[in-house]
């Protein structure tokens, strides 16, 4: 134990890099995918069958095979065909905003599709046009029925950035298999190792609910701070999580 | 030596490893399942356990294993639990972690049961065993079957995680071919294929039971 707290010392430094490291692929993971999500999600309701088509087939893609799969291809097999990303923290980030922005496209889907009908007509009725309608009345109140999904799909996110640790990247989990060979403290290494990826996760969670309260108290449905510190809750439907095949809703 | 981008010939040799791969993944996926639809289902009644010191303990569970990465917790096992065999940790880390989202479905379902049958139940002095079993969880588990459908499918999608602790399953195949033979474009095209052969119908079937439970 004390040595383990010795090493640990010595290397917080490297720790302090490496949780840099995770942090940052998750944001940036994340902002790849709330774009495309909300691309996708968008074309996905258009009005015509072939774009309707071409966004589905994209999201059934890359909601259909695996997250570990897709990385390992953009990793490996991309470069034989011509294409070299430049970083392995890099390909690591389009996987995760490829994979997650699929997921994402359904919460829009949904929570724009969940947007009572009356609005729709309300906004045609004071003759905005289509852009003002999407940007002043329906994303507004879309918005936070996303923001809980959205929350659930960041914690799979950061949950999925040990991945990195696999292609070479120094993440946090690379960085603690480092302190285990140092130390040989093999059960108080990986403990430390899911200890800060939980509080990392909750640190998430914390920000979503603020972002969550912030939203609803902009269309004065505000439940104060009350809400701010609370877990993030499951999804009961799995649909976040799991299944293709376009959601009802 | 061949120097086409994609070669035939290596789609025909390893396609047979991939297959043999594929029944490992779909025996993970089973046990992890099973493991995942018990162990969810008394997690979620724990949670409703007259006492405290069940109930918080039970929460704190659930909470942390469902925040932490899986490829962390099948690594912690792995070097915790020597003697194991490695399929073995697998399937159980895979279902012990699903297990807590299979929980919360549970929980959101037994929520859903109204108050009323619990009433009636005491009003009818059934023991609490015989309550749950006769007249909760009939009415709970059925309206959640397509949600432990969708996790099920997504535990499936999990299953190459396995492979960081050299569980012999599809990708660890596909890897370990491509790193012998420096294919890479084939053996990671055609495990992306059959992910998504498998996995689409399946959700296109989770999708129709939710109809017809009407969701």
């Amino acid at each position: 134990m004390g040595t383990f707290l010795t090493q640990l010392g010595d290397s917080a430094g490297n720790i302090g890099a490496a949780i840099l490291v995770t942090v940052e692929a998750t944001v940036l993971g994340a902002i790849l995918a709330l774009v495309l999500a909300f691309i996708l999600g968008l074309l996905a309701r258009s009005r015509f069958l072939v774009v309707r088509g071409i966004a589905r087939t994209i999201i059934e893609f890359f909601r259909g095979t695996s997250l570990y799969v897709q990385l390992f291809w953009l990793y490996f097999a991309l470069p034989v065909l011509g294409f070299q990303i430049s970083s392995a923290l890099l390909c690591a980030v389009i996987a995760f905003g490829l994979n997650f922005g699929a997921y994402g496209a359904e919460v829009v889907r949904g929570a724009i599709n969940a947007v009572p009908k009356a609005q729709w007509e309300g906004a045609v009725a004071l003759n905005m046009t289509g852009f003002q309608r999407m940007r002043l009345v329906i994303l507004p109140q879309a918005w936070i029925g996303m923001i809980p999904p959205f929350n659930n799909l960041l914690i799979q996110l950061l949950k999925s950035t040990p991945l990195l640790s696999l292609i070479t990247v120094a993440d946090l989990t690379f960085e603690g298999q480092q302190l285990r060979a140092a130390t040989g403290q093999t059960a108080l290494s990986y403990l430390f190792l899911l200890v800060v990826y939980f509080i990392l996760a909750y640190i998430f969670t914390l920000l979503m609910n603020a972002l969550e309260s912030v939203a609803k108290a902009r269309l004065g449905r505000g439940g104060g701070l009350r809400g701010l510190f609370r877990l993030r809750e499951a999804d009961p439907t799995g649909r976040s999580a799991g299944a293709g095949a376009g959601g009802g809703a | 030596m061949n120097t086409s981008i994609w070669d035939w010939t290596v789609v025909e040799d390893v396609i047979p490893l991939l297959l043999k791969g594929f029944a490992v993944t779909l025996l993970a996926t089973v046990v992890g399942s099973v493991i995942a639809i018990l162990l969810g289902l008394l997690l979620a009644m724990a949670r409703r356990a007259p006492t405290r010191l069940v109930r918080v303990p039970v929460r704190a569970f659930v909470e942390f294993v469902r925040s932490t990465p899986l490829l962390v917790q099948l690594f912690t096992v792995y070097v915790l639990l020597p003697s194991l065999s490695p399929f073995v940790i697998g399937a159980s880390v895979l279902g012990i972690h699903y297990a807590t989202y299979m929980s919360e479905v549970y929980r959101a379902g037994i929520d859903g049961v109204p108050k009323g049958q619990w009433e009636a139940a005491t009003a009818l002095s059934m023991p609490r065993g015989r309550t749950w079993q006769a007249v909760i969880l009939p009415q709970a588990v059925r309206n959640v079957l397509p949600a432990l459908g969708n996790y099920i499918i997504s535990m499936f999608k999990d299953t190459p995680f396995l492979a960081v602790i050299t569980v012999h399953e599809m990708v660890f195949q596909a890897q370990e071919y491509g790193s012998d033979h420096f294919r890479y474009l084939e053996v990671f095209t055609l495990a992306a294929a059959i992910f998504l052969i498998a996995s689409y119908p399946t959700s296109l079937l989770v999708r129709r039971l939710e109809k017809r439970l009407g969701h």
